[in-house]
């Protein structure tokens, strides 16, 4: 069977290879050392020995930017892996167990809900210092509700099947069959929310880093390359501009493949399998 | 006669329902009222009745998925609810179950060769030759077994249910509505196969249904139930040819019409 697949998917998949195309190669190659100061060649013009110029210390700054797209993705990528892991995990619970349990802990997502997340990244740094692990640590932490329900309330759907009252007679536990049935025919959604929640994770480590919450100098970071760029929006528009466009075409990127694979993968839309 | 198999004393199951005033009690609907039966080996109970009658409650307590409220369940002279949850589990290898929708019942996701097997690995074995001899005696070949749900016609899926029902060489088989999601001529293979696997396996089978005309070319003692009351029990025979309750009667004379 071929379905002409969403234009947002495609759209989506290429933004999001091309950023994580980037991300890698900085690994093992960037024009230059994106740390490199150097004041006489500060606000350089674009050219052939540095692609967009170079900021007000004379970094070059595609380098950094490259930098910061590892950096960005990094801190997204552990984030949206520990806060999914806790939240499927409590979902997944909650969902076996039932009754008082899966009250408590689903209360308990509200009360997540409840924090505003920039608010609780700005609480955890005051109390333990700004760094780019605190900030993983607040964006992980905001994501454990959300994933909470969104894998209880698939889950619920799942429990309700006769594949799983068959497993229970064929003398499974509850454990089991959440490893064997639930987990596998929830994963869709699941992967679904995590692209999305990437896209949020990478604008709040953006918003993070733009407040000084986030990455500390000189680890590079597209939201303190613009918190930076602020002060001389005048003297050197640019600056700003290219970090801004990044930060745009990687949240547009990952947004629009979470969208993309929703569509794909919903079952309101898709044919029984 | 040696003892039963399956035996029913007296099961009571109730539902809350939501309350209608906060000062009263939330009223009860009795799903199941004081049920008795018993079955022996090689032997098939018709329990037959209108949707909302209690069969299908009546059959997730004898599974062992919900406890009666009142009354025991005895198997092969054992009380399901009062054994251990390790002991149950064990236990459950003896009594298996064939679900009416044989859509819903397969894991969409897993080979249908890893969900015959699945009763194998819950008791901490895990056979291919069993797997395919389930397949082959539900009339499929073990090639099949690499093969997903979807890839199969109701009919087939139900043979599938029915080999994951076996797999584990059962004395009691369960089967809630187990044709009645088929077509005419597909429910008549599907009710000889359950006849022969009897012959074969010396099965004793529960079967639930609300088409008497079903229950009637396959049943030794008949249940006849309505709103959790049973209105009659008895040989299929007699409660066929001459019926003792009205209800009875207008179920058979829907099932001829």
């Amino acid at each position: 069977m071929t379905r002409k697949l969403p234009s947002n998917l495609l759209i989506g998949a290429v933004l999001v290879a091309l950023v994580v195309a980037v991300a890698l190669l900085s690994l093992v190659w960037t024009p230059h050392d994106f740390a490199q100061m150097n004041i006489r060649g500060k606000f350089a013009a674009p050219g052939a020995e540095h692609w967009l110029g170079t900021d007000q210390l004379g970094r070059d700054v595609v380098s950094q930017l490259m930098a910061a797209a590892r950096n960005s993705m990094a801190v997204a990528f552990i984030a949206v892996l520990l806060g999914g892991s806790i939240g499927v995990a409590l979902g997944l619970t909650a969902s076996a167990v039932g009754g008082v349990f899966e009250e408590g802990i689903m209360r308990l997502a509200d009360l997540g809900f409840a924090f505003p997340a920039l608010l609780f990244a700005i609480m955890l740094a005051a109390v333990f210092g700004p760094s780019l692990s605190n900030a993983v640590l607040a964006i992980a932490f905001i994501n454990i509700p959300i994933f909470a329900r969104v894998t209880r309330a698939s889950a619920n759907q799942i429990w309700m099947r006769e594949y799983v009252a068959a497993a229970r007679a064929a003398g499974l536990g509850r454990f089991a069959i959440s490893r064997d049935h639930v987990l596998p025919n929830i994963a869709a959604p699941i992967i679904v929310q995590a692209t999305i929640e990437f896209a949020v994770a990478i604008l709040a480590e953006a918003a993070l880093s733009y407040l000084g919450l986030g990455a500390q100098p000189p680890a590079p970071s597209w939201g303190r390359m613009l918190s930076e760029a602020q002060t001389l929006i005048y003297l050197a528009p640019q600056l700003a501009i290219y970090p801004g466009l990044c930060i745009v075409t990687a949240v547009l990127g990952f947004g629009l493949l979470g969208d993309g694979l929703r569509d794909v993968t919903d079952p309101r839309l898709s044919r029984e399998r | 006669m040696s003892a039963p198999l399956l035996q029913a004393k007296a099961l009571t199951r109730r539902y809350a329902l939501p309350r209608t005033s906060l000062f009263k009690p939330a009223p009860d609907l009795v799903a199941v009222n004081s049920a008795s039966f018993s079955l022996h080996r090689g032997e098939t109970l018709g329990v037959v009745g209108e949707s909302g009658s209690g069969k299908s409650t009546l059959a997730r307590m004898v599974m062992a998925f919900e406890a009666p409220d009142e009354g025991h369940i005895l198997f092969e002279g054992q009380d399901l609810n009062a054994v251990s949850s390790q002991e149950l589990r064990r236990l459950r290898r003896r009594f298996q179950m064939v679900f009416q929708d044989p859509f819903g019942s397969l894991d969409p996701r897993r080979s249908i060769g890893w969900s015959i097997a699945e009763p194998l690995r819950a008791m901490g074995e895990d056979s291919k030759a069993r797997v395919d001899e389930a397949l082959e005696q539900v009339g499929l070949t073990a090639s099949v077994a690499g093969r997903y749900p979807h890839e199969f016609s109701g009919g087939q899926r139900q043979r599938v249910a029915i080999a994951r029902a076996i797999v584990t060489r059962p004395a009691l088989l369960v089967a809630d509505e187990a044709v009645s999601a088929l077509d005419v001529s597909v429910q008549a293979q599907i009710l000889n196969l359950l006849l022969d696997l009897q012959d074969e396996l010396g099965l004793g089978i529960l079967f639930i249904s609300h088409d008497m005309a079903v229950v009637a070319s396959i049943c030794d003692t008949l249940l006849v139930m309505q709103h959790g009351h049973t209105l009659e029990a008895g040989p299929a025979h007699e409660v066929l040819n001459a019926p003792t309750h009205e209800y009875t009667r207008s179920l058979l004379k829907a099932a001829k019409a």
